[in-house]
């Protein structure tokens, strides 16, 4: 294959790429737009391998790593319940971030490459730098995610005193390194500082994420992305590939996009969220005039709960990540069908910072065949609380919390939230009264019109079902 | 393929159209837009290829397969998981 018809099939497969992305826009034409994107993907891959970069004795190798890779892609793809999806993204988000490190050693420790400036050359070696350096952010930051949604590692945010410092000084060694590696003529002692640098950026990573809370983990799942679709783009500049650095692109200002309505969803700006230490639960509860919640609280029991809905005409579900960890998402859809069958108006209401990740309610309920058109976001929803008769929350604490609204004190005053304290009565379940992610004592559980469910959200619905079909 | 400052304008311009084409993605398909764009940045093995394709000694080799292997990994994983979050969702019209 000459090399100008490899760069046409690049850019057919960019275009392909980019439709991908864009099918996205309705669930109707997702799934042609994922079809898209694997024939770029196939069309990419095959201009490659027969492409004048890649020479007869490597293609063996390539098909073996393939092959290999390929595999435990489909295997895990396959074997993963939705969810673990979140974990999932950000293993994924780790091997691009590895693949993007390994292609810049390769790339620096490649000898053919013939520079006929000294500039060129120091281009180039700065995209290898930087190029290393984004990947390894990427890997260890993304694996710390891993383990932070898996539940491998602890959720609070790890503040170290002096971190802010810590990371500045990482900085500037790694500007500091940098500058040295551009000035050495040796290929060792570049390779040490390269390590060295690799080492410092792995830090970085892990350190960057350790620090940042549970509650904010959307915001950093769909950061890492972009950070992996940078790191992308970086390896296409090494490599002088266009393909890369637009797909790089693309995603780079995806996942950067994704990041920031996230923190629009919770009335934060990103600097704060990245900078760390959010659902800590030492924000110091609300100072002067502090809003101790008062009242006690009122519970049900499933069989109310069921009697309620029965007579209702209008009833709203609002999920959160407890109803993910109890997988009561399938209960939850028998129960709508029945109440559907019977006349009530069901809706879904999902908070945009709803579970672990941009979108995860949506997915589950898919999961469960609940059709999207009774899923609605906050803003489409909000408005009809107070003509809601019952609002059922299932495993959700601070998006419903109406200090918010009510308390300019409270920790997360501003977040916009899911009015449901409106609704005539709001049910909540929840295994006991601790506090959600963010640490906060919410005051919805003590209104008047307020009842709680305590128990496992998957048993107690379990029974709800029971009554209900009754 | 490209020099200097002509893949600077590509790339910014890339940056546009990605700003402009995610800014339309719902927010009930948001898990799957981080999949796809997860799958689609498995194209960071065409990267991984030809470092593989064009070593020219065993260290190249080594570092050029593992890269190959993870973002294939990356790519056909991203791919299925996709296919089959988007498989679910259903409108109640049928």
């Amino acid at each position: 294959m000459t090399s100008s018809l490899a760069t046409v099939s690049y850019i057919g497969a960019t275009i392909l790429f980019i439709l991908s992305l864009g099918g996205l826009a309705h669930p109707e034409s997702a799934r042609r737009g994922n079809l898209f994107g694997i024939v770029g993907m196939t069309i990419a891959v095959l201009a490659t391998v027969l492409g004048p970069q890649v020479t007869s004795a490597g293609i063996p190798w390539i098909i073996g790593a393939l092959a290999v890779g390929g595999a435990i892609g489909l295997i895990a793809a396959k074997k993963v319940q939705m969810t673990q999806m979140p974990e999932l993204v950000a293993l994924m988000h780790s091997l691009v971030g590895l693949a993007a490190c390994l292609v810049g050693f390769a790339s620096y420790v490649d000898t053919s490459a013939v520079f006929p400036t000294a500039a060129e050359k120091a281009i180039h070696e700065v995209e290898i730098y930087v190029g290393i350096f984004i990947g390894a952010v990427t890997f260890s930051g993304s694996l710390i995610a891993f383990g932070k949604l898996s539940g491998k590692i602890g959720g609070k945010p790890l503040l170290l005193p002096a971190r802010h410092m810590l990371n500045l000084i990482g900085l500037v060694l790694v500007i500091l390194l940098g500058n040295w590696f551009l000035n050495t003529h040796s290929t060792g002692v570049g390779m040490a500082l390269l390590l060295v640098m690799t080492v410092i950026a792995l830090a970085f990573g892990v350190h960057m994420v350790m620090a940042i809370g549970g509650a904010d983990m959307p915001v950093v799942v769909s950061m890492l992305n972009s950070y992996s679709g940078w790191a992308a783009a970086a390896t296409g500049f090494m490599l002088s590939n266009d393909l890369l650095i637009v797909v790089g692109a693309l995603v780079g200002s995806s996942g950067a996009i994704l990041s920031y309505i996230m923190c629009r969803a919770m009335n934060r700006n990103f600097i704060s969220v990245i900078a760390g230490g959010f659902g800590s639960g030492g924000g110091t509860p609300s100072a002067a005039g502090a809003a101790e919640p008062e009242g006690e609280v009122t519970p049900i029991s499933a069989e109310e709960t069921a009697e309620l809905l029965r007579d209702a005409k209008n009833v709203v579900i609002v999920p959160g990540y407890g109803m993910a960890v109890a997988q009561a998402q399938h209960v939850v859809c028998e129960i709508v069908k029945i109440l559907r069958d019977k006349g009530v108006i069901v809706r879904f209401a999902i908070h945009p910072v709803a579970g672990r990740m941009p979108g995860h309610m949506n997915v589950l309920l898919a999961e469960a065949k609940v059709p999207y058109d009774i899923v609605l976001e906050m803003d489409e929803i909000n408005a009809d609380f107070p003509d809601t008769d019952v609002a059922i929350v299932i495993g959700a604490n601070d998006i419903v919390n109406p200090a918010a609204q009510e308390d300019p004190g409270s920790p997360i005053a501003g977040m916009p939230v899911l009015e449901v304290w409106k609704a005539r009565t709001s049910i909540v379940m929840k295994r006991s009264m601790a506090s959600g992610y963010a640490g906060v004592d919410n005051p919805l559980f003590y209104k008047e019109n307020n009842r709680m469910l305590f128990g496992d959200a998957r048993k107690m619905l379990d029974e709800v079902l029971g009554a209900l079909s009754a | 393929m490209i020099e200097g400052f002509a893949a600077l304008y590509i790339f910014m311009l890339a940056g546009f159209v990605g700003y402009e084409v995610i800014a339309r993605v719902p927010v009930i398909l948001h898990t799957p837009l981080m999949s796809g764009s997860n799958f689609v940045h498995g194209i960071v093995v065409v990267g991984a290829m030809v470092a593989l394709g064009g070593a020219d000694s065993g260290l190249e080799q080594l570092i050029g397969f593992v890269g190959v292997a993870l973002a294939a990994g990356n790519a056909v994983g991203g791919y299925v998981v996709t296919e089959r979050m988007l498989e679910m969702f259903k409108s109640s019209k049928g």
